[in-house]
């Protein structure tokens, strides 16, 4: 298992790493943690000419407060999430999605970058960008633009990444203060992905949902939004009749694929019933 | 392919040497500066037998290119004893309370655990096996593993290590 | 003088003698990483080979174009069975009778199976010189599911075999039936049924799985034209043996082969085996004149170099109403995949399957297994088990509790009532075994006491009731498991591979400064040799553990043995080593007497030394004796202190334990929780009770893995879907289960010093205890045998056949 040649480019500047990426097109992929593209460059399933390491590239890293809103590098590291003092008050749900990928080595290397930017449909982070609303920053030859995360995602591997752009930060709107959250992900072992996953941020008013989202992990080719999901507990005391409609409405959406963790009957059926113990996972939490 | 150079201080020591931009860290390590004690057991990032810190971080080494610890430091299992040659508390640990029979996935386990322990000086049970999920071991069943890296938390917290009671 | 006199027991402990938990010699090395594993070894001018394999299960080579491979850059050759051919090794013999491919000739017949191999100045040149191998290949039809291997219309899969109706073991019905094997009396089986007032028949399978240890298999191969001398550096579990079969295939003088087992990075049966990696890298260091080394990555691991179990057992039990086993019946398909390359005795096609009447008192038995062919990677070895035991094992517990639910009893209860009795050892089984010892009864009523067994079983009831009234969606079940091994392979009269019985042996040189060494044939890849076998010598010779340097792995400097699998290293080597310190003894036993000038039948044995009788004051200790033995030895004595053992044991050992896990399955998810295991071994005398410790939870450990999820899966069209550690399960410390061990002790009566062996029970008697305790949880609602794996899908499948969770 090792992987084709290429070459190594170590750019400073974002701006670099876009001409680096303009300038070899097709044969260039960036390199952020490295956990999904070297396995694949190992098996040589991927076997990029230029592999653009975007370690050295100043201001990719970091955490901070803007007014109401949460902005992280995208070579920011799932241990960094876990260390943030920022992210555990604001985002506490990044920090308990964070714990579940993978194991703890690659949560030093893999970024939050990496992870919403490849368009994995096993990473978990994705489906928690829809939920909580985020937007991603892309830098590209034409400029920065920012897209919603929830316009993101085309396919599997497939993104509303335009040749030549990399994503260099996360902007999250912090959610209100007394939200209660949880990410409920099922899976065979440390390590693996998801056989289902659901995350949810709601509020709570006099016992009932105010607000509620819910996003999808590894249940279709791209990350989802479960809306109807969402609607259907809205004003409700998320009694047992309730929560079986929401995960309906939820595996109504699901198109997942049958694989070594399951039938697609099961992994929608447990897709369900992860949306129903993150609704009262979240529910509980809530202030 | 055309050789990079690259540097880095390996358990203390300069160390160079020339590599394509595709060599493995772990390759660099085992075969360009002989340390071999960093092994190799699965390839996908799964097994952690070739976990190195690096900068503070416990890496999996076959899963990062020598190029990228260019200018870093690292330390692998080779630099581990202490300085008069006996055995560190963590390797005491896994002596005493039988956390190794093969011998192949320990290095990986004593690098790991030792950032953990940097990190989480006094861990509980729950958190050693959250804290070595990402190391592989075939032989031991985990459970004096764990009781190792107790071991060796007491010893470096100078207080008596009580072996959990079965 | 202030000199104070050491104590017995301080002069028995400084020995860390026997039942001493001694700490590993090996850990010194190992926990600073200088360990010396075979991709540790590096030559001069050392070569690396790597395999063009096939996408396809089942298809024909119709050519192979290195061209572009050989203008890689350090791509020196690149080898195919024409290259072979002109050695006449393009196929090789298998330790089961049958022959195999070293490399593709003419088709394929597995998914990754060995099409070239490419040799080239380093592992990159070569991996690139692979990618770069054009293979054309005629895909053809694929033959997956054992249960079609003998169907009229099934693929021919073996066209060498072509006209050939009888192998290894007698006569094959098909082409692609290997052999088939009876044991029992099938009339007086058959009459039992008839008169049985209860039976129970179901398919118990045992899914295909792979022993997969951390380290891959792996080899340096280095031909030194001048000497026409071969050296192997290889992660052999049985080097003697790979020597052996070396020379007999390669036609070298068995003398100009050097066969070094180094350290090794686990081993758990898939490291007996020959497989081609070995036989093409030591080609290409002949063909180079240069060293060659062979690693193969972990998919290539799980994918090709043999597997475990894939054994389906049609199981059938009479017995009387009121719970009395009368007899066993059992038919076998096994699926030895594209060749038949089992790593069993050479006289056993199925090992020692017909263990499989268990700890049972079973008047008479029935067996045959039918061994076939399919496209799918070879092998069957002994993952970390006697040969085929724990397949039996799996089988017989999983029908006693088949039969238990039928009958409306209590597992334990029918396990208690049809126990061999302690009085009856020696026994003999229907199906031609003599178990040596054992006290089954005593074991079990120690595991349900310890356990409180009859509380769970009244939680259980409370809880069953909980869920039919819709409190709880978690069942829970609890899984019994009493087996029987058969270990430490074995008599001469039962047991040999290719012709060489299998003995082990011990070599053991004391030096005069009453240190010495001790080689063996066996070869550790993790037990703790080094350790273990040095506190045989010190009980037996009382010279301390640590004066003892234990070497293996070396067929220069060891002496002969079979090696290390099937549990058999304390039983057969174990019994050599004491055998060999009681020569040393006995030639001391002379020069003591010579020494102290009394008879030699005046002296006593007393912890370190011999003493005369009745005069305390007169002692020489044995470190003396080793001084003596190199200056003064009696007239016409040799001078000296060594001794060789080559033991044939007279008789297996057979282990046996009792093992309860309690678990709880979330039947919306399938999710299960290991809430507890309790293990009891019974091995017999217990040398380093904290390495047998380790060893049940390592063997706990994989046991768990397996009957959990841990399999080899293919799809319809042969392809391997769970090849690679993530979806091939291997548990971290997050699911390992916490393990709570316990003993009995039953000495071996005819082991010298009593010892059966551990290593493997385990994963033995484990699998049958994860098992039951799913089926179990299950029973309430209606279903008797769930197959395995257990994982979280399957559980949730089975809810819902069960009509436990809603559509």
């Amino acid at each position: 298992m090792i992987p084709g040649t290429f070459s190594y480019h170590r750019p400073a500047s974002v701006a670099e790493a876009i001409n680096l990426l303009s300038t070899f097109g097709e044969e260039a992929r960036p390199l952020a943690g490295g956990h999904s593209l070297i396995p694949m460059m190992k098996l040589r399933l991927a076997t990029p000419g230029h592999l653009i390491d975007l370690h050295g590239v100043a201001g990719l890293t970091g955490i901070r407060r803007d007014d109401d809103k949460i902005v992280i590098g995208a070579m920011t590291t799932q241990q960094q999430l876990l260390a943030s003092n920022e992210i555990r008050t604001a985002l506490p749900i990044l920090q308990e999605a964070a714990a579940l990928i993978a194991d703890p080595q690659v949560r030093y290397r893999g970024t939050l970058g990496g992870n919403v930017a490849n368009g994995d449909p096993g990473n978990d982070m994705p489906a928690l960008m829809l939920t909580l609303g985020a937007t991603y920053r892309l830098e590209g030859p034409n400029g920065a633009r920012n897209v919603a995360a929830g316009e993101f995602y085309q396919g599997a591997y497939f993104t509303a990444l335009e040749p030549g752009e990399i994503l260099t930060s996360i902007t999250i709107p912090a959610p209100a203060a007394g939200h209660g959250y949880a990410y409920e992900k099922l899976k065979r072992k440390v390590g693996d992905y998801a056989t289902a996953a659901a995350a949810v941020v709601l509020t709570m008013a006099d016992g009932k949902v105010a607000s509620c989202a819910i996003g999808l992990t590894n249940l279709h080719e791209t990350p989802l939004l479960a809306t109807d999901a969402a609607n259907v507990v809205i004003s409700t005391g998320l009694d047992a009749a309730t929560l079986k409609q929401a995960a309906a409405a939820a595996e109504a959406i699901m198109s997942p694929a049958a694989d070594a963790r399951g039938p697609v009957e099961y992994r929608k059926h447990v897709g369900g019933v992860m949306v129903m113990r993150a609704l009262q996972r979240a529910a509980g939490r809530a202030r | 392919m055309a050789k990079t150079r690259i540097s880095m201080k390996v358990n203390g020591t300069e160390v160079e040497g020339l590599v394509e931009p595709r060599t493995l860290l772990v390759h660099f390590i085992r075969e360009n500066l002989q340390l071999t004690g960093t092994h190799i057991g699965c390839e996908t990032t799964h097994c952690g037998a070739c976990t190195v810190d690096i900068e503070g971080m416990s890496v999996k080494s076959c899963t990062m290119f020598a190029v990228q610890a260019d200018g870093s430091e690292i330390t692998t299992i080779e630099g581990m004893a202490n300085a008069d040659g006996s055995l560190s508390p963590l390797q005491e640990g896994f002596r005493m309370m039988h956390g190794l029979q093969c011998g192949y996935c320990t290095p990986g386990m004593i690098m790991r655990a030792h950032r953990l322990l940097k990190e989480n000086p006094a861990p509980t049970e729950e958190e050693i096996r959250q804290g070595i999920a990402g190391n592989i071991c075939r032989c031991t069943g985990y459970q004096n593993i764990v009781k190792a890296i107790q071991y060796a938390a007491a010893k470096l917290n100078g207080v008596e290590f009580k072996e959990a009671a079965e | 003088m202030n000199d104070v006199t050491p104590t017995r027991e301080q002069r028995t402990a400084a020995l860390e003698g026997l039942g001493c938990k001694r700490k590993r010699v090996e850990d010194i090395r190992f926990t600073q990483g200088k360990g010396n594993y075979v991709d540790d070894v590096t030559l001069p001018g050392m070569l690396h080979g790597d395999f063009v394999r096939s996408p396809h299960a089942h298809a024909r080579v119709k050519s192979i174009n290195s061209e572009e491979a050989m203008k890689v850059p350090g791509v020196l050759a690149v080898i195919t069975a024409e290259t072979l051919k002109t050695v006449n090794l393009a196929w090789m013999p298998t330790l089961a009778g049958d022959v195999q491919m070293v490399l593709a000739d003419g088709k394929v017949l597995f998914q990754n199976q060995e099409v070239a191999f490419v040799v080239a100045t380093d592992r990159y040149a070569a991996d690139d010189g692979v990618s770069k191998v054009v293979v054309e290949y005629e895909p053809l039809p694929p033959l997956i599911d054992p249960f079609k291997s003998m169907a009229p219309d099934a693929p021919v899969l073996r066209e060498d075999l072509a006209g050939k109706t009888s192998g290894a073991h007698g006569p094959r019905k098909h082409h692609n039936h290997i052999f088939e094997w009876t044991v029992g009396d099938k009339e007086l089986t058959d009459a039992a049924f008839k008169k049985a007032d209860v039976t129970i028949k179901e398919l118990i399978s045992y899914h295909r799985t792979h022993p997969s240890p951390l380290e891959t298999c792996q080899c340096v191969c280095s031909f030194d034209k001048v000497k026409a001398e071969l050296t192997i550096w290889g992660t052999f579990q049985a080097p003697h043996v790979i020597r052996t079969v070396v020379s007999l295939i390669a036609k070298l003088p068995e003398q100009k082969i050097h066969v070094i087992s180094p350290d090794i990075g686990g081993g758990f049966g898939n490291k007996v085996g020959a497989y081609p990696g070995y036989i093409c890298a030591a080609v290409a260091s002949i063909v180079t004149g240069k060293p060659v080394k062979w690693v193969e990555d972990r998919i290539e691991n799980l994918t090709a170099t043999s597997f475990a179990r894939d054994y389906h057992m049609t199981t059938e039990i009479a017995a009387t109403k009121d719970g009395r086993v009368m007899g066993l019946r059992v038919h076998v398909l096994a699926d030895h995949g594209a060749f038949d390359a089992c790593a069993d005795p050479s006289k056993w096609p199925a090992g020692f399957f017909n263990i499989v009447t268990g700890s049972y008192d079973f008047p008479v038995a029935h067996l045959t297994v039918d061994g076939v062919y399919t496209n799918k990677a070879p092998g069957g070895v002994a993952y970390r088990c006697s040969f085929r035991v724990t397949e039996a094992a799996y089988c017989i517990e999983r029908a006693m509790d088949i039969l238990a639910q039928k009958l409306g009893m209590d597992p334990a209860e029918l396990r208690l009532k049809n126990f061999i009795r302690r009085e009856q050892f020696p026994y003999h089984s229907a199906l031609g075994w003599e178990y040596d010892s054992g006290d089954y009864h005593a074991a079990m009523r120690k595991m349900m006491e310890v356990t409180d067994y009859a509380a769970l079983r009244k939680e259980q009831a409370s809880r069953r009731a909980a869920f039919k009234r819709g409190e709880t969606r978690e069942i829970m079940g609890l899984g019994v498991s009493f087996f029987t091994e058969i270990v430490g392979a074995g008599p001469s009269k039962n047991c040999d591979i290719l012709g060489i019985a299998m003995f082990d042996s011990c070599e053991i040189r004391m030096h005069p400064t009453g240190a010495g060494i001790a080689r063996m044939g066996t070869k550790s890849q993790g037990q703790g040799h080094e350790t273990t076998w040095a506190q045989i010598i010190a009980s037996e010779i009382g010279i301390p553990a640590d004066n003892i340097m234990v070497e293996e792995g070396n067929t220069d400097t060891a002496p002969y043995g079979l090696g290390t699998y099937g549990s058999r290293s304390t039983p057969v080597a174990g019994a050599a080593i004491a055998m060999a310190a009681r020569k040393i003894k006995a030639k001391a036993q002379m020069i003591a007497a010579y020494k102290l000038e009394v008879h030699e039948d005046d002296l006593e044995w007393d912890i370190d030394g011999f003493r005369v009788k009745g005069l305390p004051e007169k002692f020489m200790s044995m470190k003396d004796i080793c001084w003596a033995a190199y200056n003064s030895v009696p007239p016409g004595m040799e001078p000296g202190l060594e001794a060789v053992s080559y033991y044939d044991p007279p008789n297996m050992t057979y282990p046996f334990g009792a093992y309860l896990c309690v678990m709880d399955i979330d039947v919306d998810t399938g999710v299960y929780k290991i809430r507890r295991f309790y293990a009891l071994d019974d091995c017999g005398t217990r040398i380093n009770p904290m390495i047998i410790e380790g060893q049940v939870h390592g063997g706990l450990t994989e046991a768990f893995a397996i009957a959990m999820g841990q399999e080899i899966r293919y799809d319809d069209g042969g392809n391997v879907v769970t090849g690679s550690f993530m979806d091939f399960f291997m548990p971290t410390a997050v699911e390992t289960p916490h393990w709570e061990t316990d003993f009995t002790v039953t000495p071996s009566p005819h082991h010298p010093i009593g010892a059966k062996g551990v290593g493997e029970s385990p994963n033995v008697g484990g699998v049958p205890a994860f098992s039951n305790a799913v089926n179990d949880a299950f029973s309430f609602l209606g279903s008797t045998h769930i197959q395995m794996p257990h994982d979280y899908w399957r559980n949730w499948q089975a809810a819902k056949n069960l009509g436990a969770v809603a559509a």
